[in-house]
Protein backbone atom coordinates (compact mmCIF):
# COMPACT_ATOMS: atom_id res chain seq x y z
CA UNK A 1 0.00 0.00 0.00
CA UNK A 2 3.10 2.15 0.03
CA UNK A 3 3.50 2.43 -3.74
CA UNK A 4 3.20 6.16 -3.58
CA UNK A 5 -0.46 5.96 -2.97
CA UNK A 6 -2.07 6.75 0.36
CA UNK A 7 -5.05 7.33 -1.92
CA UNK A 8 -5.47 3.56 -2.31
CA UNK A 9 -6.82 3.25 1.24
CA UNK A 10 -10.40 4.42 0.58
CA UNK A 11 -10.64 2.06 -2.39
CA UNK A 12 -9.25 -0.74 -0.26
CA UNK A 13 -11.73 -0.15 2.57
CA UNK A 14 -14.50 0.01 -0.02
CA UNK A 15 -13.31 -3.39 -1.32
CA UNK A 16 -13.52 -4.89 2.16
CA UNK A 17 -17.09 -3.63 2.53
CA UNK A 18 -18.00 -5.05 -0.88
CA UNK A 19 -16.52 -8.43 -0.03
CA UNK A 20 -18.41 -8.58 3.27
CA UNK A 21 -21.57 -7.52 1.46
CA UNK A 22 -21.22 -10.20 -1.23
CA UNK A 23 -20.37 -12.89 1.28
CA UNK A 24 -23.11 -12.08 3.79
CA UNK A 25 -25.93 -11.71 1.26
CA UNK A 26 -24.87 -14.90 -0.53
CA UNK A 27 -24.57 -16.77 2.75
CA UNK A 28 -28.02 -15.66 3.80
CA UNK A 29 -29.88 -16.22 0.52
CA UNK A 30 -27.91 -19.24 -0.74
CA UNK A 31 -27.70 -20.68 2.76
CA UNK A 32 -31.46 -20.60 3.24
CA UNK A 33 -32.39 -21.81 -0.25
CA UNK A 34 -29.72 -24.51 0.06
CA UNK A 35 -31.14 -25.60 3.41
CA UNK A 36 -34.57 -26.04 1.85
CA UNK A 37 -33.26 -27.98 -1.14
CA UNK A 38 -30.91 -30.03 1.04
CA UNK A 39 -33.76 -31.03 3.34
CA UNK A 40 -35.88 -31.92 0.30
CA UNK A 41 -33.03 -34.04 -1.09
CA UNK A 42 -32.78 -35.86 2.23
CA UNK A 43 -36.47 -36.33 2.94
CA UNK A 44 -37.51 -37.36 -0.58
CA UNK A 45 -34.83 -40.04 -0.77
CA UNK A 46 -36.24 -43.60 -0.96
CA UNK A 47 -37.38 -44.87 2.44
CA UNK A 48 -37.31 -41.44 4.08
CA UNK A 49 -39.99 -39.16 5.49
CA UNK A 50 -41.36 -37.75 2.20
CA UNK A 51 -39.98 -40.45 -0.10
CA UNK A 52 -40.71 -39.30 -3.65
CA UNK A 53 -38.59 -40.66 -6.46
CA UNK A 54 -39.45 -38.10 -9.21
CA UNK A 55 -38.78 -35.10 -6.95
CA UNK A 56 -35.58 -36.62 -5.59
CA UNK A 57 -34.29 -37.52 -9.03
CA UNK A 58 -35.09 -34.07 -10.47
CA UNK A 59 -33.35 -32.25 -7.61
CA UNK A 60 -30.43 -34.63 -7.64
CA UNK A 61 -29.81 -34.18 -11.36
CA UNK A 62 -30.18 -30.39 -11.07
CA UNK A 63 -27.68 -30.15 -8.23
CA UNK A 64 -25.24 -32.47 -9.98
CA UNK A 65 -25.49 -30.46 -13.18
CA UNK A 66 -24.91 -27.00 -11.73
CA UNK A 67 -22.32 -27.77 -9.06
CA UNK A 68 -19.38 -28.85 -11.21
CA UNK A 69 -19.55 -25.75 -13.47
CA UNK A 70 -16.49 -23.57 -12.74
CA UNK A 71 -17.80 -20.41 -11.11
CA UNK A 72 -15.98 -18.03 -13.46
CA UNK A 73 -17.74 -19.67 -16.42
CA UNK A 74 -21.04 -19.85 -14.57
CA UNK A 75 -20.99 -16.05 -14.08
CA UNK A 76 -20.75 -15.47 -17.83
CA UNK A 77 -23.13 -18.30 -18.73
CA UNK A 78 -26.07 -16.95 -16.77
CA UNK A 79 -25.36 -13.31 -17.52
CA UNK A 80 -28.59 -12.83 -19.54
CA UNK A 81 -30.58 -14.07 -16.54
CA UNK A 82 -28.55 -11.85 -14.20
CA UNK A 83 -29.43 -8.80 -16.31
CA UNK A 84 -33.07 -9.88 -16.24
CA UNK A 85 -33.13 -10.16 -12.46
CA UNK A 86 -30.78 -7.43 -11.25
CA UNK A 87 -31.05 -5.04 -14.17
CA UNK A 88 -27.29 -4.88 -14.63
CA UNK A 89 -24.52 -7.10 -15.93
CA UNK A 90 -21.64 -5.77 -13.85
CA UNK A 91 -20.91 -4.57 -10.36
CA UNK A 92 -21.39 -6.10 -6.91
CA UNK A 93 -25.10 -6.78 -7.30
CA UNK A 94 -24.55 -8.52 -10.61
CA UNK A 95 -22.09 -10.90 -9.02
CA UNK A 96 -24.18 -11.63 -5.94
CA UNK A 97 -26.87 -13.24 -8.12
CA UNK A 98 -24.72 -16.02 -9.63
CA UNK A 99 -22.98 -16.42 -6.26
CA UNK A 100 -26.29 -17.01 -4.48
CA UNK A 101 -27.36 -19.60 -7.06
CA UNK A 102 -24.07 -21.46 -6.94
CA UNK A 103 -24.09 -21.32 -3.12
CA UNK A 104 -27.63 -22.71 -3.04
CA UNK A 105 -26.59 -25.87 -4.85
CA UNK A 106 -23.36 -26.22 -2.91
CA UNK A 107 -25.20 -25.80 0.40
CA UNK A 108 -27.92 -28.28 -0.52
CA UNK A 109 -25.33 -31.03 -0.94
CA UNK A 110 -23.58 -30.12 2.33
CA UNK A 111 -26.90 -30.06 4.19
CA UNK A 112 -28.00 -33.38 2.69
CA UNK A 113 -24.71 -35.06 3.58
CA UNK A 114 -24.98 -33.93 7.19
CA UNK A 115 -28.57 -35.12 7.48
CA UNK A 116 -27.82 -38.56 6.07
CA UNK A 117 -25.74 -39.20 9.20
CA UNK A 118 -28.82 -38.63 11.38
CA UNK A 119 -30.10 -41.62 13.35
CA UNK A 120 -33.35 -42.61 11.58
CA UNK A 121 -34.57 -43.92 14.94
CA UNK A 122 -35.29 -40.45 16.30
CA UNK A 123 -37.41 -39.65 13.26
CA UNK A 124 -39.31 -42.90 13.70
CA UNK A 125 -39.82 -42.01 17.38
CA UNK A 126 -41.30 -38.64 16.43
CA UNK A 127 -43.59 -40.35 13.89
CA UNK A 128 -44.68 -42.83 16.56
CA UNK A 129 -45.68 -39.86 18.73
CA UNK A 130 -47.94 -38.59 15.97
CA UNK A 131 -45.75 -35.75 14.66
CA UNK A 132 -46.25 -34.66 11.04
CA UNK A 133 -43.47 -34.17 8.45
CA UNK A 134 -43.13 -30.37 8.79
CA UNK A 135 -42.92 -30.59 12.57
CA UNK A 136 -40.38 -33.39 12.33
CA UNK A 137 -38.22 -31.32 9.97
CA UNK A 138 -38.33 -28.23 12.19
CA UNK A 139 -38.18 -29.81 15.65
CA UNK A 140 -36.25 -33.03 15.11
CA UNK A 141 -34.18 -33.09 11.91
CA UNK A 142 -32.69 -29.57 12.08
CA UNK A 143 -32.05 -29.43 15.86
CA UNK A 144 -30.56 -32.94 15.94
CA UNK A 145 -28.15 -32.11 13.09
CA UNK A 146 -27.42 -28.53 14.16
CA UNK A 147 -23.80 -29.07 15.22
CA UNK A 148 -22.66 -30.61 11.91
CA UNK A 149 -24.82 -28.09 10.02
CA UNK A 150 -23.01 -25.16 11.66
CA UNK A 151 -19.68 -26.68 10.62
CA UNK A 152 -21.08 -27.18 7.12
CA UNK A 153 -22.06 -23.53 6.91
CA UNK A 154 -18.61 -22.53 8.15
CA UNK A 155 -17.13 -24.48 5.26
CA UNK A 156 -19.61 -22.73 2.99
CA UNK A 157 -18.52 -19.31 4.27
CA UNK A 158 -14.94 -20.04 3.23
CA UNK A 159 -16.08 -21.29 -0.18
CA UNK A 160 -18.18 -18.17 -0.74
CA UNK A 161 -15.30 -15.87 0.21
CA UNK A 162 -13.26 -17.76 -2.36
CA UNK A 163 -16.03 -17.27 -4.95
CA UNK A 164 -16.27 -13.55 -4.22
CA UNK A 165 -12.65 -13.14 -5.30
CA UNK A 166 -13.70 -13.96 -8.86
CA UNK A 167 -16.05 -11.02 -8.95
CA UNK A 168 -13.35 -9.08 -10.76
CA UNK A 169 -14.49 -10.83 -13.91
CA UNK A 170 -17.59 -8.68 -14.06
CA UNK A 171 -16.09 -5.67 -12.30
CA UNK A 172 -17.85 -6.87 -9.18
CA UNK A 173 -15.53 -5.19 -6.75
CA UNK A 174 -14.36 -6.68 -3.49
CA UNK A 175 -10.91 -7.70 -2.32
CA UNK A 176 -10.21 -10.13 -5.17
CA UNK A 177 -10.96 -7.48 -7.75
CA UNK A 178 -8.81 -5.01 -5.81
CA UNK A 179 -5.85 -7.39 -5.65
CA UNK A 180 -6.02 -7.98 -9.41
CA UNK A 181 -6.44 -4.34 -10.37
CA UNK A 182 -4.04 -2.62 -8.01
CA UNK A 183 -1.63 -5.45 -7.26
CA UNK A 184 -1.25 -7.78 -10.22
CA UNK A 185 -1.94 -5.39 -13.09
CA UNK A 186 0.22 -2.60 -11.64
CA UNK A 187 3.08 -5.00 -10.88
CA UNK A 188 2.80 -4.29 -7.19
CA UNK A 189 3.07 -7.66 -5.38
CA UNK A 190 3.01 -5.99 -1.94
CA UNK A 191 -0.56 -4.83 -2.54
CA UNK A 192 -1.51 -8.35 -3.67
CA UNK A 193 0.06 -9.94 -0.62
CA UNK A 194 -1.45 -7.43 1.77
CA UNK A 195 -4.92 -8.00 0.29
CA UNK A 196 -4.38 -11.72 0.46
CA UNK A 197 -3.50 -11.35 4.15
CA UNK A 198 -6.78 -9.55 4.83
CA UNK A 199 -8.75 -12.29 3.03
CA UNK A 200 -6.96 -14.92 5.12
CA UNK A 201 -7.84 -13.02 8.32
CA UNK A 202 -11.54 -12.82 7.32
CA UNK A 203 -11.61 -16.54 6.55
CA UNK A 204 -9.87 -17.38 9.83
CA UNK A 205 -12.30 -15.28 11.85
CA UNK A 206 -15.22 -17.03 10.19
CA UNK A 207 -13.72 -20.45 10.87
CA UNK A 208 -13.04 -19.68 14.53
CA UNK A 209 -16.57 -18.33 15.01
CA UNK A 210 -18.09 -21.38 13.30
CA UNK A 211 -16.07 -23.85 15.39
CA UNK A 212 -17.01 -22.05 18.59
CA UNK A 213 -20.70 -22.03 17.65
CA UNK A 214 -20.68 -25.71 16.69
CA UNK A 215 -19.02 -26.64 19.99
CA UNK A 216 -21.66 -24.72 21.90
CA UNK A 217 -24.48 -26.37 19.97
CA UNK A 218 -23.08 -29.86 20.43
CA UNK A 219 -22.32 -29.32 24.16
CA UNK A 220 -19.54 -31.91 24.20
CA UNK B 1 -65.56 -56.19 25.38
CA UNK B 2 -63.60 -55.11 22.31
CA UNK B 3 -59.96 -56.08 22.15
CA UNK B 4 -57.33 -53.34 22.44
CA UNK B 5 -55.61 -54.61 19.30
CA UNK B 6 -56.99 -57.01 16.73
CA UNK B 7 -54.91 -58.22 13.83
CA UNK B 8 -56.86 -60.17 11.22
CA UNK B 9 -54.74 -62.12 8.79
CA UNK B 10 -52.27 -59.23 8.43
CA UNK B 11 -49.37 -59.44 6.01
CA UNK B 12 -46.50 -57.18 5.11
CA UNK B 13 -44.51 -57.83 1.98
CA UNK B 14 -41.47 -55.70 1.18
CA UNK B 15 -40.18 -55.53 -2.37
CA UNK B 16 -36.50 -56.21 -1.90
CA UNK B 17 -33.78 -56.16 -4.53
CA UNK B 18 -33.91 -59.98 -4.71
CA UNK B 19 -37.68 -60.33 -4.97
CA UNK B 20 -40.51 -59.89 -2.45
CA UNK B 21 -39.85 -60.49 1.25
CA UNK B 22 -42.79 -61.68 3.34
CA UNK B 23 -41.86 -60.10 6.68
CA UNK B 24 -45.27 -60.75 8.20
CA UNK B 25 -47.40 -63.50 6.71
CA UNK B 26 -51.03 -63.93 7.73
CA UNK B 27 -50.92 -63.12 11.44
CA UNK B 28 -54.15 -63.15 13.45
CA UNK B 29 -54.17 -62.22 17.12
CA UNK B 30 -56.11 -60.33 19.79
CA UNK B 31 -54.57 -58.27 22.55
CA UNK B 32 -57.19 -57.80 25.26
CA UNK B 33 -57.36 -54.79 27.57
CA UNK B 34 -54.98 -55.19 30.51
CA UNK B 35 -52.86 -57.85 28.79
CA UNK B 36 -49.10 -57.85 28.77
CA UNK B 37 -48.77 -59.58 25.44
CA UNK B 38 -45.38 -60.96 24.47
CA UNK B 39 -44.37 -61.49 20.85
CA UNK B 40 -41.25 -63.63 20.80
CA UNK B 41 -39.11 -64.75 17.92
CA UNK B 42 -35.53 -64.95 16.71
CA UNK B 43 -34.17 -62.02 14.71
CA UNK B 44 -35.74 -61.90 11.28
CA UNK B 45 -38.94 -63.57 12.46
CA UNK B 46 -40.91 -60.42 11.58
CA UNK B 47 -41.81 -59.30 15.10
CA UNK B 48 -40.45 -55.74 14.77
CA UNK B 49 -42.38 -55.30 11.54
CA UNK B 50 -45.50 -56.74 13.17
CA UNK B 51 -45.44 -54.23 16.04
CA UNK B 52 -45.06 -51.35 13.54
CA UNK B 53 -48.17 -52.55 11.72
CA UNK B 54 -50.13 -51.93 14.92
CA UNK B 55 -49.50 -48.15 14.99
CA UNK B 56 -49.17 -47.79 11.23
CA UNK B 57 -45.45 -46.92 11.11
CA UNK B 58 -45.54 -49.65 8.48
CA UNK B 59 -48.68 -50.19 6.40
CA UNK B 60 -50.12 -53.67 5.94
CA UNK B 61 -50.15 -55.19 2.47
CA UNK B 62 -53.00 -57.50 3.47
CA UNK B 63 -55.47 -58.06 6.29
CA UNK B 64 -57.02 -55.72 8.85
CA UNK B 65 -55.77 -53.79 11.86
CA UNK B 66 -58.26 -52.76 14.56
CA UNK B 67 -57.30 -50.50 17.47
CA UNK B 68 -59.86 -50.54 20.26
CA UNK B 69 -62.49 -51.76 17.81
CA UNK B 70 -61.72 -49.07 15.23
CA UNK B 71 -60.54 -50.27 11.83
CA UNK B 72 -57.41 -48.24 11.01
CA UNK B 73 -56.30 -50.31 8.03
CA UNK B 74 -57.25 -47.71 5.45
CA UNK B 75 -56.55 -44.61 7.54
CA UNK B 76 -54.58 -41.86 5.84
CA UNK B 77 -51.22 -40.87 7.31
CA UNK B 78 -52.90 -37.80 8.84
CA UNK B 79 -55.63 -39.91 10.47
CA UNK B 80 -53.03 -42.35 11.75
CA UNK B 81 -51.20 -39.52 13.50
CA UNK B 82 -54.07 -38.99 15.90
CA UNK B 83 -54.26 -42.76 16.49
CA UNK B 84 -50.53 -42.76 17.30
CA UNK B 85 -50.95 -40.03 19.92
CA UNK B 86 -52.91 -42.65 21.88
CA UNK B 87 -50.26 -45.36 21.53
CA UNK B 88 -46.92 -45.24 23.35
CA UNK B 89 -43.83 -46.71 21.71
CA UNK B 90 -40.48 -47.55 23.25
CA UNK B 91 -37.40 -48.60 21.33
CA UNK B 92 -34.39 -50.84 21.79
CA UNK B 93 -32.04 -47.91 21.09
CA UNK B 94 -34.21 -45.50 23.11
CA UNK B 95 -34.28 -42.97 20.23
CA UNK B 96 -34.16 -39.93 22.49
CA UNK B 97 -33.62 -36.47 21.03
CA UNK B 98 -30.03 -35.54 21.90
CA UNK B 99 -30.74 -31.86 21.32
CA UNK B 100 -33.30 -31.80 24.13
CA UNK B 101 -33.06 -32.27 27.88
CA UNK B 102 -34.74 -35.16 29.67
CA UNK B 103 -37.70 -32.88 30.44
CA UNK B 104 -37.71 -31.70 26.81
CA UNK B 105 -37.86 -35.28 25.57
CA UNK B 106 -40.68 -36.27 27.89
CA UNK B 107 -42.57 -33.10 26.99
CA UNK B 108 -42.14 -33.53 23.23
CA UNK B 109 -45.22 -35.72 22.60
CA UNK B 110 -47.25 -33.22 24.64
CA UNK B 111 -46.09 -30.43 22.31
CA UNK B 112 -47.18 -32.59 19.39
CA UNK B 113 -50.54 -33.10 21.08
CA UNK B 114 -50.82 -29.34 21.54
CA UNK B 115 -50.79 -29.10 25.34
CA UNK B 116 -50.26 -25.59 26.79
CA UNK B 117 -46.93 -24.96 28.54
CA UNK B 118 -48.18 -25.06 32.12
CA UNK B 119 -50.08 -28.33 31.83
CA UNK B 120 -47.11 -29.75 29.97
CA UNK B 121 -44.66 -28.88 32.72
CA UNK B 122 -46.90 -30.33 35.41
CA UNK B 123 -47.34 -33.56 33.45
CA UNK B 124 -43.59 -33.88 32.79
CA UNK B 125 -42.87 -33.51 36.52
CA UNK B 126 -45.45 -36.20 37.28
CA UNK B 127 -43.95 -38.58 34.72
CA UNK B 128 -40.37 -38.06 35.91
CA UNK B 129 -41.59 -38.80 39.42
CA UNK B 130 -43.19 -42.03 38.19
CA UNK B 131 -39.98 -43.28 36.54
CA UNK B 132 -37.75 -41.93 39.32
CA UNK B 133 -35.75 -39.37 37.32
CA UNK B 134 -36.83 -36.07 38.86
CA UNK B 135 -33.20 -35.06 39.50
CA UNK B 136 -32.24 -35.64 35.84
CA UNK B 137 -34.81 -33.28 34.32
CA UNK B 138 -32.23 -30.70 33.16
CA UNK B 139 -29.68 -33.21 31.91
CA UNK B 140 -29.16 -34.31 28.32
CA UNK B 141 -29.55 -37.93 27.13
CA UNK B 142 -25.81 -38.37 26.52
CA UNK B 143 -25.25 -37.82 30.26
CA UNK B 144 -27.47 -40.79 31.21
CA UNK B 145 -26.86 -44.53 31.53
CA UNK B 146 -28.70 -47.01 29.32
CA UNK B 147 -31.26 -47.86 31.99
CA UNK B 148 -31.93 -44.19 32.68
CA UNK B 149 -32.35 -43.51 28.95
CA UNK B 150 -34.94 -46.26 28.68
CA UNK B 151 -36.81 -44.86 31.67
CA UNK B 152 -36.90 -41.51 29.88
CA UNK B 153 -38.17 -43.42 26.84
CA UNK B 154 -40.94 -44.96 28.92
CA UNK B 155 -41.89 -41.63 30.53
CA UNK B 156 -42.04 -40.08 27.04
CA UNK B 157 -44.18 -42.94 25.73
CA UNK B 158 -46.61 -42.52 28.64
CA UNK B 159 -46.84 -38.72 28.37
CA UNK B 160 -50.19 -38.54 26.60
CA UNK B 161 -51.69 -41.24 28.89
CA UNK B 162 -52.00 -43.86 26.16
CA UNK B 163 -54.12 -46.97 26.67
CA UNK B 164 -51.60 -49.04 24.76
CA UNK B 165 -47.82 -49.25 25.01
CA UNK B 166 -45.70 -50.99 22.37
CA UNK B 167 -42.21 -52.05 23.47
CA UNK B 168 -39.81 -53.09 20.70
CA UNK B 169 -36.93 -55.03 22.29
CA UNK B 170 -36.99 -52.47 25.10
CA UNK B 171 -34.43 -54.30 27.24
CA UNK B 172 -32.21 -55.86 24.59
CA UNK B 173 -29.56 -53.15 24.86
CA UNK B 174 -29.43 -53.32 28.66
CA UNK B 175 -27.48 -55.42 31.16
CA UNK B 176 -29.38 -58.03 33.25
CA UNK B 177 -29.68 -55.85 36.36
CA UNK B 178 -31.02 -52.84 34.43
CA UNK B 179 -33.25 -55.14 32.40
CA UNK B 180 -34.98 -56.21 35.60
CA UNK B 181 -35.51 -52.56 36.66
CA UNK B 182 -37.04 -51.70 33.31
CA UNK B 183 -39.25 -54.83 33.32
CA UNK B 184 -40.44 -53.94 36.84
CA UNK B 185 -41.28 -50.46 35.60
CA UNK B 186 -43.25 -51.91 32.68
CA UNK B 187 -45.10 -54.16 35.11
CA UNK B 188 -46.02 -51.09 37.19
CA UNK B 189 -47.20 -49.35 34.02
CA UNK B 190 -49.53 -52.30 33.44
CA UNK B 191 -50.72 -52.80 37.02
CA UNK B 192 -50.84 -49.23 38.37
CA UNK B 193 -51.83 -47.35 35.23
CA UNK B 194 -53.84 -50.13 33.60
CA UNK B 195 -51.99 -49.74 30.32
CA UNK B 196 -52.12 -52.66 27.88
CA UNK B 197 -48.58 -53.58 26.87
CA UNK B 198 -47.27 -55.39 23.78
CA UNK B 199 -43.70 -56.60 24.30
CA UNK B 200 -41.48 -57.61 21.40
CA UNK B 201 -38.49 -59.69 22.49
CA UNK B 202 -36.16 -62.54 21.63
CA UNK B 203 -35.68 -63.43 25.30
CA UNK B 204 -37.99 -65.98 26.90
CA UNK B 205 -37.03 -64.66 30.34
CA UNK B 206 -38.67 -61.33 29.48
CA UNK B 207 -41.88 -63.13 28.51
CA UNK B 208 -41.90 -65.39 31.59
CA UNK B 209 -41.22 -62.44 33.89
CA UNK B 210 -43.66 -59.97 32.45
CA UNK B 211 -46.31 -61.40 30.14
CA UNK B 212 -49.59 -63.20 30.63
CA UNK B 213 -49.98 -64.08 26.94
CA UNK B 214 -47.49 -64.89 24.25
CA UNK B 215 -47.30 -65.41 20.51
CA UNK B 216 -44.27 -67.25 19.17
CA UNK B 217 -43.22 -66.06 15.72
CA UNK B 218 -41.19 -67.79 13.07
CA UNK B 219 -40.75 -66.81 9.40
CA UNK B 220 -43.38 -64.08 9.62
CA UNK B 221 -46.04 -66.43 10.99
CA UNK B 222 -47.33 -67.09 14.49
CA UNK B 223 -46.21 -70.63 15.32
CA UNK B 224 -48.41 -70.80 18.41
CA UNK B 225 -50.06 -68.45 20.86
CA UNK B 226 -51.94 -68.58 24.14
CA UNK B 227 -51.45 -67.96 27.84
CA UNK B 228 -47.77 -67.91 28.76
CA UNK B 229 -48.19 -70.74 31.25
CA UNK B 230 -49.95 -73.02 28.79
CA UNK B 231 -47.42 -72.40 26.07
CA UNK B 232 -44.49 -72.88 28.45
CA UNK B 233 -45.79 -76.00 30.12
CA UNK B 234 -46.97 -77.73 26.93
CA UNK B 235 -45.15 -76.32 23.91
CA UNK B 236 -46.42 -77.71 20.60
CA UNK B 237 -43.81 -76.33 18.23
CA UNK B 238 -40.09 -76.93 17.94
CA UNK B 239 -39.31 -73.19 17.92
CA UNK B 240 -41.17 -72.78 21.22
CA UNK B 241 -39.27 -75.67 22.79
CA UNK B 242 -36.00 -74.04 21.78
CA UNK B 243 -36.99 -70.80 23.49
CA UNK B 244 -38.12 -72.60 26.63
CA UNK B 245 -34.95 -74.65 26.92
CA UNK B 246 -32.89 -71.48 26.54
CA UNK B 247 -34.88 -69.82 29.31
CA UNK B 248 -35.22 -72.60 31.87
CA UNK B 249 -31.97 -74.61 31.53
CA UNK B 250 -33.75 -77.27 33.56
CA UNK B 251 -33.15 -80.36 31.41
CA UNK B 252 -29.65 -81.85 31.17
CA UNK B 253 -27.99 -81.56 27.76
CA UNK B 254 -26.56 -84.81 26.31
CA UNK B 255 -23.03 -84.07 27.50
CA UNK B 256 -24.29 -83.23 31.00
CA UNK B 257 -26.30 -86.45 31.00
CA UNK B 258 -23.13 -88.37 30.10
CA UNK B 259 -21.31 -86.99 33.14
CA UNK B 260 -24.34 -87.65 35.37
CA UNK B 261 -24.32 -91.30 34.33
CA UNK B 262 -20.65 -91.64 35.19
CA UNK B 263 -21.31 -90.49 38.73
CA UNK B 264 -24.74 -92.06 39.24
CA UNK B 265 -25.18 -95.79 38.50
CA UNK B 266 -28.97 -95.87 39.15
CA UNK B 267 -31.75 -95.19 36.63
CA UNK B 268 -32.02 -91.53 35.64
CA UNK B 269 -35.39 -89.87 35.00
CA UNK B 270 -36.53 -86.30 34.41
CA UNK B 271 -39.84 -85.40 36.05
CA UNK B 272 -41.71 -82.28 34.90
CA UNK B 273 -42.77 -79.94 37.67
CA UNK B 274 -45.95 -77.95 37.05
CA UNK B 275 -48.48 -76.13 39.13
CA UNK B 276 -51.01 -78.95 39.35
CA UNK B 277 -48.84 -82.03 39.26
CA UNK B 278 -45.40 -83.40 40.00
CA UNK B 279 -44.76 -80.93 42.76
CA UNK B 280 -42.21 -81.75 45.41
CA UNK B 281 -44.76 -83.25 47.80
CA UNK B 282 -46.19 -85.64 45.22
CA UNK B 283 -42.72 -86.80 44.29
CA UNK B 284 -41.58 -87.54 47.85
CA UNK B 285 -44.88 -89.30 48.64
CA UNK B 286 -44.55 -91.54 45.60
CA UNK B 287 -40.91 -92.34 46.30
CA UNK B 288 -41.79 -93.36 49.85
CA UNK B 289 -44.85 -95.38 48.74
CA UNK B 290 -42.80 -97.43 46.27
CA UNK B 291 -39.77 -97.84 48.53
CA UNK B 292 -37.47 -96.21 45.97
CA UNK B 293 -34.54 -93.93 46.85
CA UNK B 294 -34.42 -90.82 44.73
CA UNK B 295 -31.68 -88.21 44.72
CA UNK B 296 -31.94 -85.01 42.73
CA UNK B 297 -29.00 -84.73 40.35
CA UNK B 298 -30.11 -81.90 38.06
CA UNK B 299 -33.03 -79.55 37.52
CA UNK B 300 -34.56 -76.12 37.68
CA UNK B 301 -37.90 -74.67 38.68
CA UNK B 302 -38.86 -71.12 37.83
CA UNK B 303 -41.91 -68.98 38.14
CA UNK B 304 -43.91 -68.31 35.00
CA UNK B 305 -46.86 -65.95 35.28
CA UNK B 306 -46.57 -66.42 39.07
CA UNK B 307 -46.82 -70.22 38.79
CA UNK B 308 -44.05 -72.83 39.18
CA UNK B 309 -42.62 -74.50 36.07
CA UNK B 310 -39.58 -76.64 35.42
CA UNK B 311 -38.26 -80.16 35.89
CA UNK B 312 -36.14 -82.29 38.21
CA UNK B 313 -33.76 -85.00 37.12
CA UNK B 314 -33.37 -87.81 39.65
CA UNK B 315 -31.30 -90.91 40.12
CA UNK B 316 -33.62 -93.72 41.24
CA UNK B 317 -32.18 -96.59 43.28
CA UNK B 318 -34.28 -99.67 44.11
CA UNK B 319 -35.49 -102.85 42.41
CA UNK B 320 -36.59 -102.46 38.78
CA UNK B 321 -40.24 -103.46 39.28
CA UNK B 322 -40.72 -100.85 42.06
CA UNK B 323 -39.12 -98.19 39.89
CA UNK B 324 -41.32 -99.15 36.90
CA UNK B 325 -44.40 -98.92 39.13
CA UNK B 326 -43.24 -95.53 40.47
CA UNK B 327 -42.74 -94.15 36.98
CA UNK B 328 -46.14 -95.44 35.90
CA UNK B 329 -47.79 -93.77 38.90
CA UNK B 330 -45.97 -90.47 38.28
CA UNK B 331 -47.00 -90.51 34.61
CA UNK B 332 -50.63 -90.33 35.66
CA UNK B 333 -49.97 -86.82 36.94
CA UNK B 334 -47.01 -85.46 34.99
CA UNK B 335 -44.46 -86.14 32.27
CA UNK B 336 -41.61 -88.47 33.11
CA UNK B 337 -38.72 -88.99 30.75
CA UNK B 338 -36.37 -91.88 31.44
CA UNK B 339 -32.83 -91.51 30.13
CA UNK B 340 -32.09 -95.07 29.11
CA UNK B 341 -28.48 -96.16 29.42
CA UNK B 342 -26.66 -96.60 26.07
CA UNK B 343 -25.46 -100.07 27.16
CA UNK B 344 -29.03 -101.20 27.86
CA UNK B 345 -30.70 -99.77 24.78
CA UNK B 346 -27.75 -99.86 22.40
CA UNK B 347 -29.00 -96.53 21.08
CA UNK B 348 -28.12 -93.96 23.70
CA UNK B 349 -31.32 -92.07 23.08
CA UNK B 350 -33.66 -91.18 25.88
CA UNK B 351 -37.32 -91.86 25.51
Amino acid sequence: MNSGSASLWPTFLQAIVETLQMVSVTLLVGGFAGLVIGILLYTTRAGNLLANRPVFTALNVLVNTVRPIPFIIFITAIQPLTVEVTGTSYGTEAVIFPMAIMATFGTSRIVEQNLVALDPGVIEAARAMGAGPLRIILTVIIPEALGPLVLGYTFLFVAITDMSAMAGAVAGGGLGDFALQYGYQRFNPVVTWFTLGVIVVIVQLGQVLGNWLARRVMRR
Amino acid sequence: MTAMVTLRDVSKTFTGSSGPVHAVDGVTLDVERGDVFGIIGYSGAGKSTLVRLINGLERVTGGQVLIDGQDVTDHSERQLRSVRVGIGFIFQQFNLLNSRTVAGNVGYPLRVAGWPKERREARVAELLEFVGLVDKARQYPDQLSGGQKQRVGIARALATSPQLLLADEATSALDPETTKDVLDLLRRVNLELGVTVVVITHEMSVVSYLCNKVAVMENGKVAEQGSVYDIFSAPQQEVTRRFITSALHDRPRPDVLERLRERHPGRIVTVSVREEAGSGTLLTQQLRAHGVDGSIVYGGITEVDSRPLGSLTLELVGDDTSIDALIADLRVRTDVEEHVRPAASGEGRSR
